[in-house]
């Protein structure tokens, strides 16, 4: 199956009962799929008048109880930066996923990009810390789709899953283990005396219990910040409160989030940073570069955001240097810079989006700025 | 007699008595328009652990807030599809949207038609207040032809919407519009469109005095002596001819309830679910 039909089929394996949608290519059939299977288990799907209208849908039906998702590309993902927002501080789990294709504005509907990778982090304003994936093959969207939903309800939180064009409408082979293999995860419910229960207190791993609508609690969300009964209150003090407590759900809880995968890194004298289909070119490029005896590795990035900085920082310590192998002109690897802290070089090979990366631009990029020794 | 009796009101179970005092302006209307609202959940019978109140953004967004009742208040003019998102994850919850003009006919128009279209089981409480409050003042798509706003220093240019013939030409099955003088009839509508399945709206007219009537030199009293002599209570009238236009009179009442629609989630249910056979 395709990447984007391994998406459908992950969200349904994490027991996703709601999807508000609109259609855009090249996420599509992440909706048609979902709106063919979700009312045969019990689910809900919606093709809403627009994306901002999704989001907002996605944002009640989580409210209302349900482990609700929607999927996109970068037009729409802008309008759902609204919503996104709400999401984040009404602490509402939920999982939007981005087909990424090539930007800006309408860009190239039908071609991949990784182009949305600082939006993903930084597209609604205000603070904020989230979660983002970033598979790199069909098999990867089905599993990373149920990690998405697992770490929404765990935090409290929307999750993103970046994938792109290429990933979405490859077809490969998808394995789908039996349903009893999969675990998955429900948010911390509220429980106790109704008229003590703090909506926002934070709990276990600093993650509020959470009362849905129609439980008795009585809850009252806003976008306005608030303090933990959820009562508005416009101070400093509890702006302070609100946004700290909402950055250390996430920062606090770096060992239990963070993941990355590393392919021939022991000895690597350069790496290769990726993530998503790019982490295929890589992948392929450390291998040709060994045959040419360079000692190259690849990091792969899982969760791109949070951004594994440490993890940067200490091979920054060991190794000559990175390459940021991604589909734009530098966003994760301004991270990379910034986390390599100029102990080391660390430079691009992207382009503008459209077509893969070929593992020839990432050699190039490597014997341009590294003089290695050959094994 | 004990303060605390003295101070106590019967709607306060249904409120967050520890929020108020609201935010609301002396002479503003959104108060009443809420008290009638919470007195129709009262009345209606419905269960009330099982209602949500969703509002947007501005004055009338505020009600959420106060509101003893699983409440969300949420971003600007997408009260209506959160609501839905709501409603079609528990269709057992009565879902009632309380908010404003500009909140749900301006930036929050698209989401409202299409609500209306779909017969989404919800309840649109619409509070107009003619202009844009919160934010101090400024033309609204309700605002009276000619009338002044921050944004119209020399009178509005533009025409406003007749909200009753908007959401009936878009599909809603149960169509209201009083003012807050009407109390009664405004608690009786709101009472049936919380009973009524698919998408009700109930526009109701409300003095601004800070704002609106300031900037037009209409005093409180005044306004409210408009909302008595330059309006006409027509059931059934047909929604064409409800333009919001005080120099005609404006036609208040109620002009649709029409039970025969099948509701969104209905539809849903007996279309996309596979039937027992």
């Amino acid at each position: 199956m395709t990447g984007d039909e391994a998406c459908a089929e992950g969200a349904l394996a994490a027991g996703c009962t709601f999807f508000g949608g609109y259609p855009i290519t090249p996420a599509t059939e992440i909706a048609e799929r979902m709106a063919a299977r979700l009312p045969r288990v019990g689910g809900t799907f919606i093709q809403m008048e627009d994306e901002i209208a999704a989001m907002a849908a996605v944002v009640g039906a989580s409210c209302a109880g349900a482990r609700s998702m929607s999927a996109t590309s970068g037009p729409g993902f802008s309008l759902m930066m609204e919503n996104l927002g709400l999401a984040v501080v009404m602490e509402t789990p939920c999982v939007l996923v981005n087909v990424q294709r090539a930007g800006p504005s309408t860009g190239l509907p039908t071609m991949g990009a990784q182009g949305d990778m600082m939006q993903a982090r930084w597209g609604s304003h205000g603070h904020y810390e989230i979660i983002a994936l970033a598979p790199s093959s069909a098999q990867e969207v089905f599993y990373q789709t149920i990690l998405a939903f697992n770490l929404a309800e765990k935090y409290r939180t929307p999750v993103l899953v970046m994938t792109d064009e290429v990933v979405g409408h490859l077809s490969e082979r998808v394995v789908i283990p039996d349903a009893r293999e999969i675990q998955t995860v429900y948010r911390p419910r509220a429980k106790g005396r109704k008229d003590r229960y703090k909506p926002f207190e934070p709990g276990e791993r600093g993650v509020p219990p959470m009362a849905i609508a129609g439980e008795g609690f009585a809850v009252h969300m806003t976008g306005l910040t608030h303090d933990e009964r959820g009562y508005p209150v416009m101070s400093v003090e509890c702006q302070e409160q609100m946004v700290t407590h909402l950055v250390g759900k996430i920062r606090n809880n770096l060992d239990d989030i963070l993941m990355t995968e590393s392919y021939r890194l022991e000895d690597a004298e350069v790496v290769l940073v990726s993530y998503g289909v790019s982490a295929r070119t890589a992948l392929a490029t450390v291998d040709e570069a060994r045959e040419r005896g360079i000692k190259a590795g690849m990091l792969k990035l899982v969760t791109v955001w949070p951004f594994p900085e440490d993890e940067i920082r200490r091979l920054a310590q060991r190794v000559k240097g990175f390459v940021t192998v991604e589909l734009n002109l530098g966003q994760i690897h301004l991270e990379v810079q910034r986390a390599a802290g100029g102990r080391v070089p660390a430079v691009l090979a992207g382009h503008c989006g459209g077509t893969l990366i070929s593992p020839d631009q990432v050699l190039d990029a490597i014997e341009q700025h590294f003089s290695l020794s050959r094994a | 007699m004990k303060t605390s009796q003295a101070q106590s009101h019967p709607l306060d179970p249904l409120l967050r008595t520890d929020r108020i005092p609201h935010i609301w302006c002396p002479g503003c209307g959104i108060g009443t328009a809420f008290a009638t609202c919470l007195n129709a959940m009262k009345d209606s019978g419905i269960d009330l652990v099982q209602t949500a109140m969703v509002s947007g953004i501005g004055c009338s967004g505020r009600g959420a807030g106060y509101v003893k009742l699983d409440s969300y208040h949420t971003t600007h003019g997408r009260a209506i599809p959160f609501a839905t998102g709501l409603k079609l994850a528990n269709p057992k919850l009565n879902v009632v949207v309380f908010s404003g003009d500009g909140d749900l006919l301006a930036i929050g128009g698209n989401h409202f038609i299409h609500a209306a279209r779909r017969n989404m089981d919800i309840t649109v409480v619409c509070v107009n207040n003619f202009n844009y409050g919160m934010t101090g003042g400024q033309v609204a798509a309700t605002t009276p032809h000619l009338a002044k706003t921050t944004t119209t220093p020399v009178g509005n240019p533009e025409n406003p919407f007749n909200a009753p013939l908007l959401a009936y030409a878009s599909g809603a099955t149960y169509v209201a519009r009083w003012t807050i003088l009407h109390a009664r009839d405004l608690t009786e509508s709101i009472t049936e469109a919380l009973l009524h399945p698919g998408f009700s709206f109930v526009e109701v007219l409300s003095p601004c005095p800070v704002n609106y009537g300031r900037r037009n030199r209409i005093k409180p009293m005044d306004m409210l002596k408009i909302f008595r002599e330059k309006t006409i209570i027509r059931n059934d009238a047909r929604p064409t001819e409800l333009d919001l236009d005080f120099d005609k009179g404006i036609v208040l009442g109620k002009f649709v309830h029409d039970t025969d629609r099948p509701s969104c989630v209905e539809l849903y249910d007996k279309t996309c679910r596979p039937q027992e056979r």
